[in-house]
């Protein structure tokens, strides 16, 4: 399995701005971190943007979307708002701490660091990496490794800011902390923010992650989190990716998991043109809990393609996947995920599944779920399936007077709610229950209470 | 019970292979190496006709274009193709009038591998074309399978006699662009067996083949045909069994079947190849190219293997479902032991409306081998109501072994149902114990939940073949429980 790329210009163009830019990006970095970036744009030299020749990107031309003209954000855009007057969550009761980032960047230019109950510290990372060198030092770029993948390459040549978020030891945030990505331009541009966050020993948190565009040109991301969960902690995480049709979204998540830590991933997707997401997970201690959810819900061109790639190094750990997915109209879908029991992690039980329902011909799924297994004494299953939903139970539905559209949704929805039933957060449960509901009956175009209304 | 079962463990895996021997035979082969005249030197032995030649030619060239394959989870050695010698056949007398004539020497091979090539035969209601380093020594039963209509030959005997049938098959499945190792045996390839049933006929036995590799230093390229007209159907039969060698030996096979409108073909194979030994020294390359083509309504193919031997197995019996309502199987028990590898599965690629395939696979990994199972279904936009169910189980013997599960799903449209399920697991203590406790030894219970484990495959094999496998199954396994 090369890294291999054949394109050309599309790689040449992205050295060439990173040449362009240089001093640019260098300029209000510090040293360690301008080393590790030269170090990823060498190896993104070589790597290039990933091909569909690329086993891991089978199934998403990559090649051809960055190969468009975007504009990169080097330095922060300026633009002035008040949150509330712009943008209201509309999940109600929703009692979350909020924060912004504005096309990659983070919003709050005056306060770029804060201080949360505890001596947790959320803020820009690119502050943080000036603030606190030797903590970032750690752990930046230590989980995402640019010689494995061009496009983390890509990112890391081209870091700047993203979101920096410390729990220290024994802090248990109450308060889910809601981050929200905001896309906001006259022109179409490409973003590529870098976060990372880093859970001590014993500690607890949990994020809501909002994904939206506020305006209509064409949005490209390639960003990467890095997500370092030390002994005990719980880390919770939420994602809604609800994007307008004409953006495009890579994205890469590594979480390192130390001894007796929990994670929970939930990634809903409702709307966005072309979605990539990477979650690569690395059970890197005994007694790990890790579940990754997935549900996506596309029609019209949407593509969505998931990649989960989850290390049982030691023994004693547990891993659950499970993806699902509903395509409409001529939407695509792919699913890649791959469980991998390393030597000696023996009493690993690892559990992944993927369901599909394709309601038209024009659809097109395709699903890869993998084992790797070189310990002996673990559980270890997969399964995949892609269909339609099942006629006999749409007919006992029927049966007792429920209308074939009616009942159609009543079990679409009840193949979602699966997914929707593990997050966590209650109100956050209800809301996204909610909306995909409606996403189900094809009201739902955007978040709608927000105030944008940008389409 | 750990020590005991680790006891088996060494006792049984330690086994040596039974069937390696040498026979010494006077073998007729041209110089090492692989160039245009070589290509040009085997078709020219063979005495082919024009374009058998330019077949070959065009493939040669294809395949210098082409770079040896990585993708598979195999660790294969390079290989220098330089190094084997693309030709060799026995040498014996020109025309065989009767069984005296066939070279004693090489029917005391037989009879060693326990195959009744004579009268036994007979009773043992197989007819044989047996292969022994690429020129087929014997062909029975061919008078009671000719009145029929039915072509049980030779490849090489089919380019001769008839050449309009291996014209218009040949390479219509596996076409010589297929990929690296079929481009190399299209263009070396020394023989074969070629079967074609006629309209609406029913084979009354089963077919078989032996294949074995002979003398030292010799690839052995076979390429076999079948081909089922209308209404017909045929059961075939491979077996593989290969002498001990210490260089690891090359195998690159094609093999073709054309199923006609409602015909149907079974085709079995029990590869018990030199797997190497203790040490991962040795043992055969085997990389084969295996493919059917449902081409006609309601045709069906199906393919059962039983893979124990070989250090290297690259192999994916596939089946193209081209004809409405025409359906594939799969069926496959892989064993792999000390430093075997082997990455085997299939592909189904749904063309046809209505069409059905049932995938079975069941893998287990002993000792320090790496067993994957990688497997493909497709179902294109207009096969509308395809049909797929995929198994694939992996058992694990032993903490230093690899079981990998690799199956691609693509299904581009809505009424497909396509199911894939797969788990991976270690025989159950509570399985030994139970064994155990009703008076059981630990080694009986673990051939008992083995065979138990493959019965689903092991069921779909021929009578004859079945209690071979089982046989093998148990010599490459039983007790090899850590």
């Amino acid at each position: 399995m090369s890294l291999e790329t054949v394109k050309i210009e599309t790689k040449d163009k992205f050295i060439e701005l990173y040449h362009e830019n240089q001093d640019l990006l260098k300029s209000d970095s510090p040293e360690y971190i301008n080393s590790i970036r030269e170090e990823a744009f060498n190896h993104f030299q070589k790597l290039g943007i990933p091909t569909k020749k690329n086993e891991q990107y089978k199934y998403t031309n990559l090649d051809q979307e960055f190969n468009n003209d975007y504009k990169t954000y080097i330095s922060p855009k300026n633009i002035k708002f008040q949150i509330e007057d712009i943008f209201k969550c509309d999940v109600p009761e929703l009692n979350t701490k909020v924060v912004l980032l504005l096309n990659g960047w983070y919003y709050d230019r005056e306060n770029l660091l804060e201080e949360l109950p505890g001596g947790a510290v959320i803020g820009s990372f690119q502050k943080a990496a000036q603030v606190y060198p030797d903590l970032i030092k750690k752990h930046f770029a230590q989980y995402a490794k640019s010689e494995k993948d061009g496009m983390v390459a890509l990112n890391t040549a081209f870091v700047k800011d993203g979101l920096f978020l410390y729990v220290p030891k024994g802090v248990t945030i109450e308060k889910p902390i809601q981050i929200i990505n905001i896309l906001m331009d006259e022109e179409s541009g490409l973003t590529q923010h870098r976060n990372l966050f880093i859970l001590e020993e014993n500690s607890e948190a949990s994020i809501v992650v909002c994904d939206h565009t506020l305006s209509t040109p064409n949005f490209l991301t390639n960003s990467v989190s890095e997500f370092f969960i030390d002994k005990n902690a719980r880390f919770d995480f939420s994602r809604m990716q609800n994007e307008h049709n004409g953006s495009k979204q890579v994205s890469h998540l590594y979480f390192q998991q130390e001894r007796d830590s929990k994670v929970n991933t939930n990634t809903i997707t409702l709307h966005g043109g072309l979605i990539r997401s990477n979650i690569n997970v690395l059970l890197n201690g005994e007694g790990c809990e890790n579940n990754t959810y997935g549900l996506y819900l596309t029609d019209k061109g949407q593509h969505i393609d998931n990649y989960v790639h989850m290390d049982h190094a030691y023994p004693n750990c547990t891993s659950n996947q499970l993806f699902k997915g509903v395509l409409d109209d001529f939407a695509t879908g792919a699913f890649n995920g791959k469980v991998l029991v390393r030597k000696d992690a023996q009493k690993t039980q690892a559990f992944q599944a993927n369901n599909n329902i394709l309601l038209t011909d024009d659809t097109d799924m395709n699903t890869k779920p993998q084992l790797e297994i070189y310990a002996d004494d673990v559980k270890c299953s997969h399964g995949a399936t892609v269909g339609q939903l099942d006629e006999d139970a749409l007919f006992y539905l029927r049966a007792r007077g429920i209308k074939k559209k009616e009942a159609k949704l009543l079990l679409m929805y009840a193949f979602a709610n699966d997914v929707i039933k593990a997050i966590k957060i209650p109100a956050l449960q209800e809301r996204i229950q909610d909306l995909v509901d409606k996403r189900l009956r094809g009201e739902l175009s955007r978040c709608n209470s927000c105030q944008m209304h940008c389409c | 019970m750990e020590k005991d079962q680790d006891k088996i463990l060494n006792e049984v895996t330690q086994g040596e292979y039974k069937y390696g021997f040498v026979t010494d035979i006077e073998a007729e082969s041209i110089p090492k190496g692989l160039n245009e005249d070589v290509v040009r030197m085997i078709s020219q032995k063979k005495n082919e006709p024009e374009f058998m030649l330019e077949f070959r030619l065009k493939a040669f060239r294809h395949w210098q274009t082409l770079k040896m394959p990585e993708w598979a989870h195999l660790k294969i050695p390079e290989i220098d193709y330089q190094d084997i010698i693309y030709y060799s056949a026995p040498k014996q007398k020109p025309k065989l009038e009767s069984m005296d004539d066939v070279d004693p020497e090489l029917k005391e091979t037989f009879d060693k591998l326990g195959i009744p090539l004579d009268e036994q035969k007979r009773l043992a209601g197989v007819a044989v074309d047996a292969v022994m380093d690429s020129v087929s020594v014997k062909t029975t039963f061919k008078e009671n399978l000719a009145e029929l209509g039915i072509i049980f030959c030779s490849f090489s005997e089919a380019v001769q006699e008839h050449p309009d049938l291996v014209k218009k098959y040949m390479g219509s499945v596996v076409p010589y662009t297929d990929n690296y190792f079929a481009a190399l045996n299209s263009a070396v390839f020394s023989d074969g067996s070629f079967c074609y049933i006629p309209k609406g006929v029913r084979c009354p036995m089963e077919l078989s083949t032996y294949f074995r590799i002979n003398a030292a230093n010799t690839g052995q390229f076979e390429r076999t045909l079948i081909v089922a007209d209308d209404d017909s159907y045929v059961s075939y039969l491979e077996g593989c069994t290969a002498p001990q060698r210490d260089e690891n030996q090359l195998h690159a096979a094609i093999v073709e079947i054309v199923a006609m409108r409602n015909s149907e073909v079974k085709y079995s194979t029990v590869q018990n190849w030199y797997p190497g030994d203790k040490n991962g020294k040795g043992g055969i390359y085997n990389f084969v190219t295996k493919r059917g083509k449902c081409a006609g309504e309601n045709s069906k193919i199906s393919w059962t293997q039983v893979e124990t031997g070989s250090a290297v197995t690259w192999k994916y019996p596939s089946c193209i479902l081209l004809g409405d309502n025409s359906s594939g199987e799969f069926y496959s028990v892989a064993v792999t032991n000390n430093h075997q590898q082997a990455d085997t599965g299939t592909k189904m690629i749904h063309i046809g409306k209505n069409t059905k395939s049932v995938i079975v696979s069941k893998g287990i990994s002993a000792g320090f081998s790496e067993n994957s199972y990688r497997g493909l279904v497709k179902v294109v936009k207009n096969a509308k109501n395809a049909r797929n169910f995929s198994q694939c189980d992996s058992l694990l013997l032993g903490d230093k072994c690899g079981a990998h599960t690799f199956p691609y799903i693509e299904v581009d449209n809505k009424d497909s149902v396509v199911e894939h399920e797969a788990t991976t697991s270690k025989i159950g203590e509570d399985q030994i114990f139970y064994c155990n406790q009703r008076g059981i030894k630990t080694e009986d219970a673990i051939g008992l939940i083995v065979n138990g484990y493959a019965k689903e495959v092991l069921n779909k094999l021929p009578m004859e073949f079945a209690v071979e496998a089982q046989k093998l199954l148990q010599i490459s396994l039983e007790g090899s429980v850590g």
